[in-house]
């Protein structure tokens, strides 16, 4: 069994309301028109209590309000979450608390009371920084809102970072290229730059399959602006450490590392994974989807949550499509002692086709290789 | 023991969907052979695959008893054949063990190629036949210009033609009457030594192999010492019984009667089919003019999937060749797919059913290889030798010339879509032979190369006309062509299952459309794949799979590792459908559908 502070510990609480759904949003996030934030205050203290209970002592580095649109809760019910997990769990001295923000002018009336509750880093969903964009992705700010949003952000959090989506419909490479310099110019210190991905069950899905949402870039075009925002962000000092994430040294989310380490973290609210190291094993677990079924079973105490062990090799193959996201790259010695196994041929040819480096036990894709981690992952884990 | 003159043996000719199992099942049910319960839907086709078809692969045959206008009691034997032209075989004997037919037509469709050459086999074996218009109920019957084409087309009278609705049950009655009056009786001499003919043969899991008779001359009892006369193997009968469908048995069988017996036979092999059955002690004086037995004309590989059900593959395959002696078999071992069987099948249907015999009986995965027909290589030495696989294809310069199996194809097709036949025939390498009109319909008969045809060549006939056209086709000889092995290369490696014979002219044209088919089948790799076919060391043709670019999941955080898990886990279970050749893999679906040519 490895040691779980490898990784470190976190918390992700999940919110799963929205004002609207976002056509190519998969998360689960829902639209309801009347929420008692008292009752689900109660639902997520209720919570905190009984997995702080199952982990004590441990020691938590960052805390993730994500969701849905966590800006639409009310700033108490923020403070009230963060004052029951700082009781209840022992915290790093500088912890990183992160929520999840749309750049609405409602919102931005509330960032400083977020602030004041204890979040330390805003991430902001802006998308797109011109209105026709921001319209054909379903979002309801303007640029100009998302502008203003963020200069209030900027003044209340230490950290703010947000998030763009390219390759969209008719983007030419030119018109990425002006509007990631203008992000950049935005002051920022972290950047998540998501490439289009049309999922299933989306509206985006729906409209591709009956022959809309035309001009979306093909493979070449797609691996080109891919490789156009590596050059533009590194040359102004926010280089990738992840596959779709950019900052300054120092400026990383440090609760998303957790993850990509295969750290430890609780998974709080509707839908919310998690893993734990509890008895000697790692688990995955995974709590009630939908929204009243998960309240519903908080309140009346039965089980919110499913919990399934992970085998060794579940934990290897974990650790690999995780951490060969990172600019670090992947410890081959700590893959192994999970009980992975890669086949040096294997490595090798990766190596020899220019897809991945090596040094000592570290592995790191190369600039091309990370265009096609995907392939690479089924090489290395025998698919 | 029934008298000669109470017996009435036929068949029913019809093709596909012309309703010949529901005229068979109507004959058994008004004649109350099956009790009412017990009725079902193409009674005489008992394998699985038959009723989803709707087809009739084995013979089936059932004895009904018949009280007829004239106050006597007659015994109708009906033999249900097969309508395939793979299955021509299976007509042709049975044709030679009745008197008469039956010939159903679509009453609003009129004769297709299949019944043509069906009820020529029918001629051919002295049949009087009696023809049946089924579907009169239906709005588009026009019985009138049915029998004009049944007149014109075969060349047999049809003044008198029955019309019926098999569905219905209307003119059954009529249909059941002219089979007495209408059809001979067989002829026979019982006190003659035992002389019947071996019809069929089909292995049953409790009783081991049940062997179908007709009896010529002479009776069979139970518990007589039996003697097959072309193999000389003797046995003792264990089980005399007639078929209702369901097995009834009976004390003797005399001449003219159709029944079944077991007699121990370990497998169908065993027997053959045509030979004829007599008595050990006082045996006949000359057989039966014997049926030549069916050969495979169509080979390709079967492969399992996971190499690991290699064992399982072969214990399937003996399993069904208990019951089906008309394939063959043998081991073989590709670069490519490694170890999996060499099968031979009477044609493209037959294949189909064995493999899918295979794999829903037998629960494997397999990859079947390009269809193939027997080559004959006339080697430099004067040997001849047969070449099942394009894989084995010797040294060129040891090679004389090569001869390849011919066709004679029969297309019966409405006259809008006889440009479409003459441009599939003429791409096929094909001859016309001849072409009449019937009313509105074309027949159109071609000399084409068996190999043209064994593939995709009835697939794309029912699409050109959109399933209007039928078919049938006889072998017609083996004809000398400049035939040359083609190879595919697949990264500068050459894959042995994906190698054709073709002609020399047209190699170009094929080569280009198997490498662009096989540009679009194989994904994309990480490096750039040349894809060649070539002749000896000749690149006749190339493309070239550019490298894959981008393939990255754009968000992959903390809920997302389950899901991205699981999907590698289910893409290394992909990865056994999957070939791997040198560093490339190539998907199993490709070996096939590499060599369609259109669509």
């Amino acid at each position: 069994m490895e040691n779980w502070r490898l990784g470190g510990f976190g918390l992700y609480l999940h919110w799963p309301f929205c004002q609207s759904k976002c056509p190519y949003c998969d998360f689960n996030s829902h639209v309801a028109t009347q929420i008692d934030q008292r009752r689900w205050e109660r639902a997520y203290l209720a919570e905190i209590d009984r997995l702080a209970a199952e982990t004590p002592g441990r020691v938590l580095q960052t805390v993730f309000l994500g969701g849905g649109t966590p800006s639409l809760m009310q700033p108490d019910l923020v403070a009230a979450i963060l004052d029951r997990i700082r009781a209840r769990w022992p915290m790093v001295n500088d912890p990183e608390v992160t929520l999840e923000a749309n750049p609405g002018s409602a919102e931005a009336g509330r960032f400083r009371a977020y602030a004041q509750a204890g979040v330390t880093r805003l991430s902001m969903g802006l998308q797109a920084l011109n209105d026709d964009d921001l319209r054909r992705l379903g979002r309801l700010h303007t640029a100009a809102e998302a502008r203003a949003a963020f200069a209030i952000a900027h003044e209340a959090f230490a950290r703010v970072s947000f998030d763009l989506i390219y390759a969209r419909q008719d983007q030419t490479p030119q018109d990425w290229r002006t509007e990631l310099r203008a992000a950049l110019d935005m002051a920022v210190d972290h950047l998540s730059l998501y490439q289009l991905t049309v999922e299933d069950g989306t509206a985006f899905a729906d409209r591709l399959a009956r022959g809309g949402l035309r001009g979306l870039p093909d493979e070449d075009r797609a691996a080109e602006m891919f490789e156009i925002t590596q050059d533009i962000t590194a040359a102004a000092g926010l280089p990738s450490y992840e596959v779709s994430n950019h900052a300054r040294p120092g400026a990383e989310s440090r609760h998303n590392l957790i993850y990509w380490r295969s750290g430890d973290w609780v998974g709080i609210g509707p839908g919310a994974h998690g893993r734990l190291t509890l008895g000697g094993r790692r688990w995955a677990t995974e709590a009630t989807r939908a929204p009243g079924a998960w309240l519903a079973a908080v309140e009346t105490g039965a089980p919110a949550e499913t919990r399934s062990p992970l085998t060794p090799a579940e934990q290897a193959d974990e650790y690999l499509l995780m951490s060969l996201r990172l600019t670090e790259g992947t410890d081959l010695d700590r893959h192994a002692a999970l009980g992975g196994r890669i086949d040096p041929g294997r490595l090798d040819s990766l190596c020899h086709l220019g897809m991945i480096t090596r040094e000592g036990a570290c592995i790191r894709t190369t600039p091309r290789g990370r265009m096609v981690l995907n392939a690479i992952l089924r090489d290395l884990a025998g698919a | 023991m029934t008298q000669l003159d109470r017996i009435r043996n036929f068949s029913i000719v019809a093709h596909i969907d012309h309703g010949k199992s529901t005229l068979a099942d109507r004959l058994i049910q008004m004649t109350g052979t099956v009790a009412e319960r017990d009725m079902k839907a193409q009674l005489l086709d008992s394998m699985d695959i038959e009723r989803e078809r709707g087809i009739t692969i084995k013979a089936n045959t059932v004895r009904i008893e018949y009280p007829a206008r004239d106050g006597h009691t007659y015994i109708l034997n009906l033999i249900d054949t097969p309508g395939h032209v793979d299955f021509a075989y299976e007509v042709s004997r049975s044709m030679r063990a009745v008197e008469g037919s039956l010939l159903v037509v679509d009453a609003s469709q009129g004769v297709e190629a299949q019944t043509l050459a069906n009820v020529y086999q029918a001629i051919d074996a002295g049949h009087d036949i009696v023809p049946v218009l089924n579907k009169i109920d239906l709005p588009a019957a026009d019985p009138e210009r049915v029998k004009e084409n049944i007149e014109d087309v075969i060349g047999i009278d049809a003044s008198d033609a029955i019309p019926i609705s098999a569905k219905t049950g209307l003119g059954i009655p009529e249909v059941l009457e002219a089979i007495v009056t209408r059809l001979p009786a067989p002829k026979g001499e019982r006190d003659a030594p035992l002389k019947a003919m071996l019809v069929d043969s089909w292995y049953d899991s409790y009783l081991g192999v049940v062997v179908m008779i007709r009896v010529v001359d002479g009776v069979i009892r139970k518990g007589d010492r039996i003697k097959m006369m072309q193999t000389g193997a003797v046995y003792g009968i264990d089980k005399l019984a007639v078929l209702k469908p369901q097995m009834v048995d009976i004390a003797e069988l005399g001449p003219g009667e159709i029944g079944i017996f077991t007699a121990s036979i370990k497998q169908v092999r065993d027997t053959r089919v045509g030979d004829t059955v007599t008595h050990e002690r006082k045996p006949c004086a000359a057989p039966l003019p014997g049926f030549k037995s069916a050969q495979p004309v169509v080979f390709c590989g079967l492969f399992p999937v996971d190499a690991a059900d290699f064992e399982a593959l072969r214990d399937a395959i003996e399993k069904l060749a208990l019951n089906d002696a008309s394939f063959s078999y043998e081991m073989e071992t590709s670069a490519a797919l490694g170890f999996g069987f060499r099968m031979g099948f009477l044609g493209l249907l037959h294949l189909e059913v064995v493999r899918d015999r295979l794999e829903r009986e037998y629960d494997l995965e397999l990859i079947t290889t390009a269809p193939s027909v027997v080559f004959k290589l006339h080697m430099k030495g004067g040997e001849v030798r047969d070449l099942h696989n394009p894989a084995d294809m010797p040294d060129l310069t040891l090679i004389d010339h090569i001869e390849e199996p011919r066709i004679k194809a029969t297309i019966m097709v409405p006259d809008e879509y006889l440009g479409d036949i003459l441009k599939l025939c003429q791409d096929r390498r094909g001859i016309q032979l001849n072409l009449t009109y019937a009313g509105n319909r074309a027949m159109v008969e071609y000399d084409l190369p068996l190999a043209e045809v064994v593939f995709d060549f009835y697939d794309r006939l029912k699409s050109v006309t959109k399933g209007y056209a039928s078919f049938d086709y006889q072998l017609s000889e083996y004809r000398e062509d400049h035939l040359v092995k083609m190879s595919i290369l697949v990264n500068d490696e050459p894959v042995d299952a994906l190698a054709i014979m073709v002609h020399r002219d047209r190699a170009e044209s094929r080569g280009r459309v198997m490498v662009e088919k096989l540009k679009e089948l194989i994904p994309r790799h990480m490096f750039k794949i040349p894809i060649q076919a070539a002749i000896g060391g000749r690149v006749i043709a190339r493309e070239t799979i550019s490298a894959m670019r981008k393939d990255v999941t754009a968000k992959c955080y903390g809920g997302d590792a389950t899901r991205k898990r699981k999907l590698l886990e289910k893409q290394k279970e992909g990865k056994k459908k999957m070939r791997q050749f040198g560093k490339v893999e190539i998907p199993q679906t490709a070996f096939i559908n590499a060599l369609k040519m259109d669509g």
